[in-house]
């Protein structure tokens, strides 16, 4: 009974006093974040405030000097990032890290075998299915062969994207991945990442398109230099007078 | 093409190359099949982790070195039988591997590739100055007298041997090649921290993929004191061996099995045919010059060669 308690109260994510260093420099400064299961976050925050840093030490590609990460009821701040990957805390980045002697098909296969099916019963025929579907998601599927070292800028973000959905994560952190695109582009992507909510996906998007955020977001939370000044409504965040004078200047 | 359907069509092609054997009336061809063999294991080997993982190896000497060694220690301590020698050579330079497995825990790119180079140097010194397995003097081998399945010469034998051990590597490499751990290199060779974010054990298959790599250099190595009759330092970590394992597959083509067998039958084939007409010092000197126009002219090989043009015929 107490246990069961304990799974339901706990959030899905749960990092509290993340601090991460490089040299003299705090990029993030004892930050706490917290995340419900299904629930959606914006994470806004001017350019260097640390948004990106913060990601790294939650998916585990920096480790953070100090600081605990919960996730799913599991001590992760340890963990290599392929482990976290597996538990369901799957990133995509900012700048598009495709496979690049790949098809755009085969960048999927890779999450779909050493990720999803550490975590959920997929059988090996399925795998090129599902693919397709995640594929077919972000309207990639008429080029699943194409080679993708080859794709436009959009078309990686996609795969990017696409490719952190593969891993079938319980969070996923999405990393600009609307950035220079045009508002039909930006409006697909979003489609996407509030279709997650029906398969009950936690995501944290970090996004300077505000229309996007402000759509999209149950709660927005703002770094500004490593710190987090802000954390709530969609609503109130936007008339906060210190997040308006950080991203506005005096 | 299944993998069974495979591992029967090398072991067919060595038997054809075993019987063809015995139609060779000179010697000579014995020790050049022998040298183009060897290199197609090291070319192989190489590959597993250069080509698939992405990590330069430099020291392919020092593995081919470890193995030829491995024979000379057990030889004069046991006396042991050649096949107990192969296992142990082979085990020996697997350790190494895993060794140098856990240097790309901290290393990459040029950093790696020296890292490796200055492993070769460490353990050439090493061995020079180990009077056991001879020093700087090197070693004798005593070839056994009797020669076991009825064959005429010791070099039928190891020419077999290295047949047998050719077409062990590359089975190997192609179950790793089209396996998912295959599928997983490859995705650390595109994008390392990528590959890892999307639940590839980075670390666990770099450590496999040199450990495997280490081992059949190491393997190809085992033989060669008998094939020689002496070893000494020098030949053992000869540098040719470090730049004809790189230089194979890069002018074969980096991204499948079938590349580094070519680029070794090509590469192997004409040094060997350039010193008996011409002579024995242009050896490296094509092997630079053939590098040199690959690397300009087709940067992914022969096999990115036909890659293209059969992509182009397709479209």
């Amino acid at each position: 009974m107490a246990q069961e308690e304990r799974v339901v109260t706990e959030p899905l994510l749960r990092a509290s006093g993340i601090t991460k260093r490089f040299g003299g420099f705090t990029a993030v400064d004892r930050v706490d974040l917290e995340i419900a299961r299904g629930e959606r976050l914006g994470l806004i925050g001017p350019n260097g405030s640390g948004k990106s840093t913060l990601v790294n030490c939650l998916s585990g590609t920096l480790r953070n000097e100090e600081g605990s990460i919960r996730f799913g009821g599991h001590d992760i701040g340890r963990e290599p990032p392929h482990q976290r990957v597996r538990r369901g805390l799957a990133r995509s980045f900012q700048i598009p890290k495709p496979f690049a002697s790949m098809s755009v098909l085969d960048n999927l296969r890779i999450p779909l075998q050493y990720a999803a099916r550490q975590h959920e019963k997929l059988p090996l025929s399925q795998i090129i299915d599902e693919a397709m579907r995640v594929l077919d998601q972000v309207g990639l599927k008429d080029k699943a062969q194409a080679m993708s070292g080859g794709l436009t800028q959009v078309d990686m973000r996609k795969l990017e994207l696409a490719r952190a959905v593969a891993a079938k994560p319980t969070l996923l952190i999405s990393d600009e991945a609307m950035a220079g695109l045009s508002t039909s582009e930006t409006d697909d992507i979003l489609a996407l990442l509030l279709g997650l909510k029906e398969q009950g996906v936690a995501v944290i998007m970090i996004e300077h398109v505000m229309r996007a955020v402000m759509k999209f977001s149950d709660r927005i939370a703002v770094l500004v230099a490593g710190r987090k000044i802000a954390d709530g409504d969609p609503k109130d965040i936007v008339n906060n007078s210190e997040v308006v004078t950080a991203y506005l200047g005096q | 093409m299944r993998n069974r359907t495979f591992v029967v069509i090398v072991l067919v092609v060595a038997v054809a190359l075993m019987a063809a054997s015995r139609l060779a009336i000179n010697d000579y061809y014995f020790s050049a099949a022998y040298t183009v063999l060897q290199f197609v294991i090291l070319a192989t080997a190489w590959n597993i982790l250069g080509g698939y993982t992405g990590y330069v190896n430099f020291g392919s000497a020092a593995f081919f070195a470890v193995g030829a060694y491995t024979t000379v220690f057990l030889n004069k301590w046991l006396h042991a039988p050649l096949p107990l020698m192969i296992v142990a050579g082979t085990v020996v330079a697997g350790l190494l591997g895993l060794g140098v497995g856990y240097l790309t825990l901290r290393m990459r790119g040029v950093f790696f590739a020296i890292a490796t180079l200055a492993l070769a140097v460490v353990l050439y010194t090493l061995v020079v100055n180990w009077d056991y397995v001879g020093g700087a003097r090197g070693a004798y081998i005593i070839l056994p007298r009797e020669v076991p399945f009825g064959l005429p010469r010791y070099v039928h034998l190891l020419y077999a041997t290295m047949v047998l051990m050719s077409a062990f590597a590359l089975i190997v490499a192609r179950t790793i090649e089209r396996s998912f751990i295959g599928r997983g290199l490859a995705a650390i060779r595109d994008d390392e921290i990528a590959a890892e974010c999307s639940g590839v054990p980075t670390l666990r298959l770099k450590l496999l993929s040199a450990t495997v790599s280490g081992a059949l250099m190491g393997m190809a190595g085992t033989t060669l004191p008998y094939y020689l009759s002496y070893v000494e330092p020098s030949a053992a970590f000869n540098l040719s061996y470090a730049v004809n394992s790189i230089a194979m597959p890069l002018i074969g083509g980096m991204t499948s099995w079938l590349g580094p067998l070519i680029g070794a039958v090509l590469l192997g084939t004409v040094q060997q045919v350039v010193q008996v007409t011409v002579s024995s010092a242009w050896n490296l000197l094509i092997v630079g010059v053939l590098l040199v126009a690959f690397v300009t002219l087709a940067p992914n090989g022969i096999m990115g060669w036909v890659d293209a043009w059969r992509r182009k015929n397709a479209s």
